[in-house]
């Protein structure tokens, strides 16, 4: 494998929809992992995800902690809704977070009227925990969850039918 | 034609199934690094290559003069979830028990 994996989608939406859908906590914490982003949206600016009730519940009901911030980084570039580059670290498992920070590109870009073709990025030097948590499990059910195929996948369910998968 | 057809079209020949195969031991690849391992002709692996592109299945990435292919699984885990991710359990643990994971490994 190399240090570089690519994931791409096209969804029924406008960029403008999709945008939000990646970069607002009120989107964010309607599909996938359901955990909250939030984006200083400029250079410099920071992202952080925070634990939901329901990963504090299960983490105490099968004694261990969960820590506040989930995931980390800093945006590297902002143009939307068409270009967003960050760092990307998860915190919540402490092998991953002793890894150095990834990166991260999402690219909108509309492919035919109303349909956008997204195409995320992500480059993952030094971190092999973290290349092998966002390239997936088959059964998103298991350990680490379904990576960012099974994110996109559900993503598009919520926009294109307003449901997440589990609700179709 | 639509996306699922797209994509089962391009599923259907060996060749095109070795390719995906080529590239999920490792992608990044150019086609030349591909065109060895075939015994094909280099216009024959191009068209190939375009199926799956066009299917969504492989992504084409520039990196300074080089075109690197590299795989989509996104295709084939919206094929798993049509039929088979909505009788799964509700994912809110799967972080978790990743953490769970590796902290036993380690």
């Amino acid at each position: 494998m190399s240090d570089t994996q690519v994931f791409r989608i096209w969804l029924k939406a406008s960029a403008e929809k999709v945008w939000t859908a990646l970069t607002d906590p009120e989107w964010t914490a309607k599909y996938a992992y359901a955990a909250p982003q939030f984006y200083e949206l400029k250079k410099g600016g920071r992202l952080y995800s925070t634990a939901t009730p329901e990963m504090r519940d299960y983490a105490a009901a099968n004694g261990f902690e969960v820590p506040d911030t989930i995931l980390d980084g800093e945006v590297l570039e902002s143009d939307p809704p068409r270009r967003l580059v960050q760092t990307w670290r998860m915190l919540m498992d402490p092998t991953t977070a002793a890894e150095p920070y990834t990166m991260l590109t999402y690219e909108i870009e509309e492919s035919s009227p109303g349909v956008q073709r997204v195409t995320i990025t992500h480059e993952t030097p030094g971190a092999p925990a973290t290349a092998a948590m966002i390239r997936g499990n088959e059964n998103a059910g298991a350990e680490g969850g379904g990576g960012w195929a099974w994110v996109l996948s559900d993503l598009k369910s919520l926009l294109e039918t307003g449901k997440i998968l589990t609700e179709a | 034609m639509t996306d699922d057809d797209r994509v089962f079209k391009a599923l259907a020949a060996p060749s095109r199934r070795f390719l995906l195969d080529l590239l999920f031991a490792r992608d990044g690849r150019t086609q030349t690094e591909m065109e060895s391992e075939l015994e094909m002709t280099r216009f024959g692996v191009a068209k190939h290559l375009k199926v799956l592109e066009e299917a969504g299945l492989v992504v084409v990435r520039r990196s300074g003069r080089e075109k690197l292919h590299y795989l989509n699984p996104v295709p084939i885990r919206q094929i798993h979830d049509r039929w088979i991710d909505k009788y799964t359990e509700k994912h809110v643990a799967t972080l978790i028990d990743l953490k769970r994971t590796l902290e036993e490994e380690s």
